[in-house]
C-alpha cells in the first residue's frame, strides 16, 4: 500500500477512534449504565456526572502513566541494579551512585550545569525584558520582535550547527568564515582561536546559543505582560515625576514580577535538561560536559544502564523543586 | 500667582485637529470645571496641561512660566485619574509617598506628609493595605492623597468620580469641594456630568467639538446660556426648545408656532423682525402649570405625569417634540390632574437665532 494512504488511514483511525471512544463511552454511561430515567433518575444523573470526567481523562492518564510515570519507576529500578553477564539484573544498592560520584566527569558536568543555571535563565530573561521594553513603542518593533523570536523555531541541533559556524576557526592566514574569529582578527587579534576548545570560557560560548534561543521566548511572554500594565499607572508616575528608568524599574517591573519569575523558572528547567547543544558542538569535550550529555554517554555509548539511570535520577531530582515552584507561580499568575 | 493660562491651545493628530485653539485663564485658587459631551476635547486639554500630551500650537503658562516644552514633573501639577491609576504593587502609604520619594525628599518629611494626608482623607487605618484590598471610594481617596501630598501648584482631575456608584459620587463630590476649600489650590476638573460641574465649579467651561462654547459661573450659564448647545447641556431635565416665528403684537414681539402665540420680552434685537425664525428655550422649572381657562395659555399634549413627592415631572409634547415641565406638587395636585398647558412670564423665555443657535443679545436674567 502507498505510504501516503497508510498515513491517511492512520490519521482516520486515530482521530476516528478518539471521537468514537468519547462518543460511545459517554453514550454507554448515559443510556445503559446510569440511564436518566426510572425511579433512581436523580441518583443516576449524579453518578454519571461523577464518572464522566474520569471517563474522558482515562486515555490521557493511561498515556501519561505509560510514557511518563512508568519510565520514572523503571529508571529508579535500573539505577539500583546492574546487568549480570549472560542476562538478567541484580540489585546493587547505591553502587551506581557511588561509582558516579567517583568520576571527575560527573562533577564537571554538575559544576557546568550549575554555571548554565546561573547564567542562561538570567541572561535570557534580562535580554527578553530589554527587547520587550525597547520594541514596545517603535513602529518597526514588531519586525524586530519577529527577528528576535525566530530562533525559537530552530531546533537546538540546528542552532548548534549555526553557532559552530560562528565559532569556526580556519588556519592562520586564510580567510576566516567564523564571524567571531573574523571580528577578532579585524580588531587586531593575532591568530584565529579555536573558541570551543578554550576551557571554562567555551561553556559560555555554548550558553550563548541557548540564550539566543530563549530570549525570544522570554521577550514574547514579557512583552504581553508589559502591555497588560495599565497605561494610567505609567502616566501617574510621569506626573509624579518619575523618569524613564524609574518608571521601568519601580512601576513596570514590579507589576510583572510574577511573569518574570515564571519565565525565569521555565527557562531554568530547559537549562537543566540541556543536551543537544553540548552534544552537537563539543560532545562534552574540553570541560564542557553537562548532566544530560553525561547521561547519554553512559546510557548509549558505554551501555552502562546503571550509572546512566543514576545520573538521570540526579537530573530529575534537580528539576523537581524548580518545576513545583514554576507550576505554583504559573497558577498564581493565572488567577 | 499660581494660575494657569491657555492661549490658543491647539491639539492635532497629524492632519486631524481635535482641539481648535482654546483660550482660558484659570486664576489662582480657582476651581474650574471643563464640561462637555465625550469627544469634545476636554480630557485632551487637561492632558496637555499635565504634559501627557504634546501641545501642537499655542502657549500654556503655569504660574507665569511658559511650560509648553517643560516635562510633566517640572510643571508642578498633580493629576487624579479616572481609574485611580494606583500602583498595585505598593501599599497605600507607599502610593502616597511615591512622588516624594522620586523627588528625594527626606525620610522624616515623607513620613510626616503621608501621615498628614492620611488624616485629612481618613486613610490612616488603611495605610498598610494594597489598592486591591480597598473599596472604590477608598481608592479614589488614595488617588487624591497622592495628588495633594506634593502640594502642587495645580490640581488636575480627569473624571475622577465616574467609576463610583451614584451615592458614593455625591459623597466624594462634597469631599472634593471641602478639600478645595481647605487647601485652596488651583484646580482644573474635567467631567461630562453637568451636575458635578454645577456643584463644584467656581467657573464652568462648556466645550464641544474642540471649542469653548461658553465660560461663566454655574448660575450665569444656567440663566444666560450663550447658545442652544449650552442651554441644552446644563440643567436637568434640559431646557425645552422649539421653533417659532416672530410677529408683531400689541405689547412687543410675539412668537407664533403651531397656531399658538406666546408673548416675548421687548428686545432691541427683535425690533422690526417679523417673520424671523427663532428657537425658543424654556426651562422646565420656569413655567406655571395651568388648566383650561388661564389667559395666555400654551397648550400641550400631556402624556405622563411623574410625581416624585415634593415635585412632579410632566412629560408632554409640543409640535411632536418632547416638552418637560418640573413643578411643585404641594397645593397644585388639582391643577396638575387637569393640566392642559402652561403660562410663562415673557422675560423667562430665551430666544435663540434659529440658524446660528446663538442667544439674541440683550437677554439677561439676574441671579
Amino acid at each position: 500500500m502507498h505510504p501516503a494512504i497508510q498515513g491517511l488511514m492512520t490519521i482516520a483511525f486515530g482521530v476516528g477512534g478518539c471521537v468514537g471512544y468519547f462518543y460511545f463511552s459517554n453514550l454507554l454511561v448515559d443510556k445503559v449504565i446510569f440511564p436518566a430515567k426510572g425511579e433512581h433518575i436523580a441518583r443516576n444523573i449524579r453518578r454519571a456526572n461523577i464518572v464522566r470526567p474520569w471517563l474522558f481523562l482515562a486515555p490521557a492518564l493511561l498515556a501519561l502513566g505509560l510514557y511518563l510515570a512508568y519510565p520514572v519507576v523503571e529508571t529508579l529500578r535500573l539505577s539500583l541494579t546492574q546487568r549480570v553477564p549472560g542476562g538478567g539484573y541484580e540489585y546493587v544498592g547505591l553502587d551506581n551512585y557511588r561509582q558516579m560520584a567517583g568520576e571527575g566527569k560527573f562533577w564537571e558536568a554538575l559544576q557546568n550545569n550549575f554555571l548554565w543555571l546561573l547564567v542562561v535563565p538570567a541572561a535570557s530573561t534580562a535580554f527578553g525584558l530589554l527587547a520587550a521594553q525597547l520594541t514596545d513603542r517603535i513602529s518597526w518593533g514588531n519586525i524586530a520582535k519577529s527577528l528576535i523570536f525566530m530562533p525559537m523555531a530552530i531546533s537546538f541541533v540546528g542552532a548548534a550547527v549555526i553557532w559552530k559556524l560562528v565559532y569556526d576557526a580556519r588556519p592562520p592566514g586564510t580567510e576566516q568564515i567564523g564571524v567571531l574569529n573574523a571580528i577578532y582578527i579585524f580588531f587586531g587579534g593575532d591568530d584565529p582561536q579555536a573558541w570551543l576548545t578554550i576551557p571554562f570560557w567555551n561553556s559560555f560560548f555554548l550558553m550563548a546559543v541557548l540564550v539566543w534561543i530563549q530570549t525570544g521566548f522570554a521577550m514574547v511572554i514579557l512583552s504581553a505582560a508589559l502591555r497588560g500594565i495599565p497605561e494610567e499607572t505609567v502616566e501617574a508616575a510621569i506626573v509624579d515625576g518619575a523618569g524613564p528608568f524609574q518608571i521601568f524599574f519601580r512601576i513596570k517591573v514590579p507589576q510583572i514580577i510574577g511573569t518574570i519569575v515564571v519565565v525565569w523558572t521555565t527557562i531554568t528547567i530547559v537549562v537543566l535538561k540541556v543536551f543537544d547543544i553540548v552534544f552537537a558542538m563539543t560532545n562534552g569535550q574540553w570541560e564542557t560536559q553537562v548532566l544530560a550529555n553525561y547521561m547519554f554517554d553512559k546510557l548509549f555509548r558505554a551501555n552502562d544502564w546503571g550509572v546512566g539511570s543514576a545520573s538521570a535520577m540526579v537530573i530529575m531530582l534537580l528539576v523537581m523543586p524548580i518545576l513545583v515552584w514554576n507550576v505554583y507561580n504559573a497558577r498564581r499568575e493565572m488567577r | 500667582m499660581s494660575g494657569v493660562n491657555l492661549e490658543g491651545i491647539v491639539k492635532a493628530y497629524g492632519p486631524i485637529q481635535v482641539v481648535h485653539g482654546i483660550d482660558l485663564e484659570v486664576k489662582e485658587k480657582e476651581f474650574v470645571v471643563l464640561v462637555g459631551p465625550s469627544g469634545c476635547g476636554k480630557s485632551t486639554t487637561l492632558r496637555m496641561i499635565a504634559g501627557l500630551e504634546e501641545i501642537s500650537d499655542g502657549a500654556l503658562t503655569i504660574d507665569g512660566r511658559m511650560v509648553n516644552r517643560v516635562a510633566p514633573k517640572d510643571r508642578d501639577v498633580a493629576m487624579v485619574f479616572q481609574n485611580y491609576a494606583l500602583y498595585p504593587h505598593l501599599n497605600v502609604a507607599d502610593n502616597i509617598a511615591f512622588g516624594l520619594r522620586i523627588r528625594k525628599e527626606s525620610k522624616e518629611h515623607i513620613a510626616e506628609s503621608v501621615e498628614e494626608v492620611g488624616n485629612i482623607l481618613g486613610l490612616t487605618p488603611y495605610l498598610e493595605r494594597r489598592p486591591a484590598d480597598l473599596s472604590g471610594g477608598q481608592r479614589q481617596r488614595v488617588a487624591m492623597g497622592r495628588a495633594i501630598v506634593r502640594r502642587p501648584k495645580v490640581f488636575l482631575f480627569d473624571e475622577p468620580l465616574s467609576n463610583l456608584d451614584a451615592k458614593l459620587r455625591t459623597q466624594m463630590r462634597a469631599e472634593i469641594k471641602r478639600l478645595h476649600k481647605r487647601l485652596g489650590a488651583t484646580s482644573i476638573y474635567v467631567t461630562h456630568d453637568q451636575i458635578e460641574a454645577m456643584t463644584l465649579a467656581d467657573r464652568i467651561v462648556v466645550m464641544s467639538d474642540g471649542r469653548i462654547e461658553q465660560i461663566g459661573s454655574p448660575m450665569e450659564l444656567f440663566l444666560n446660556p450663550a447658545n442652544t448647545f449650552v442651554a441644552g447641556f446644563l440643567g436637568s431635565p434640559p431646557m425645552n426648545m422649539f421653533d417659532a416665528t416672530i410677529t408683531a403684537g400689541e405689547q412687543g414681539p410675539v412668537a407664533e408656532f403651531d397656531g399658538q402665540r406666546i408673548q416675548l420680552q421687548k428686545l432691541e434685537s427683535l425690533a422690526n423682525s417679523e417673520g424671523r425664525k427663532v428657537k425658543l428655550g424654556i426651562r422646565p422649572e420656569f413655567v406655571s402649570v395651568a388648566d383650561q381657562d388661564a389667559p395666555n395659555l400654551v397648550k400641550l399634549d400631556v402624556d405622563l405625569i411623574e410625581t416624585l413627592g415634593s415635585e412632579a415631572l410632566i412629560h408632554a409634547h409640543l409640535m411632536g417634540d418632547p416638552f418637560v415641565i418640573r413643578t411643585n406638587t404641594v397645593g397644585q395636585m388639582n391643577i396638575l390632574n387637569g393640566i392642559s398647558g402652561f403660562t410663562i412670564e415673557p422675560h423667562l423665555i430665551k430666544v435663540f437665532d434659529a440658524e446660528t443657535g446663538q442667544a439674541l443679545p440683550g437677554q439677561v436674567l439676574e441671579q
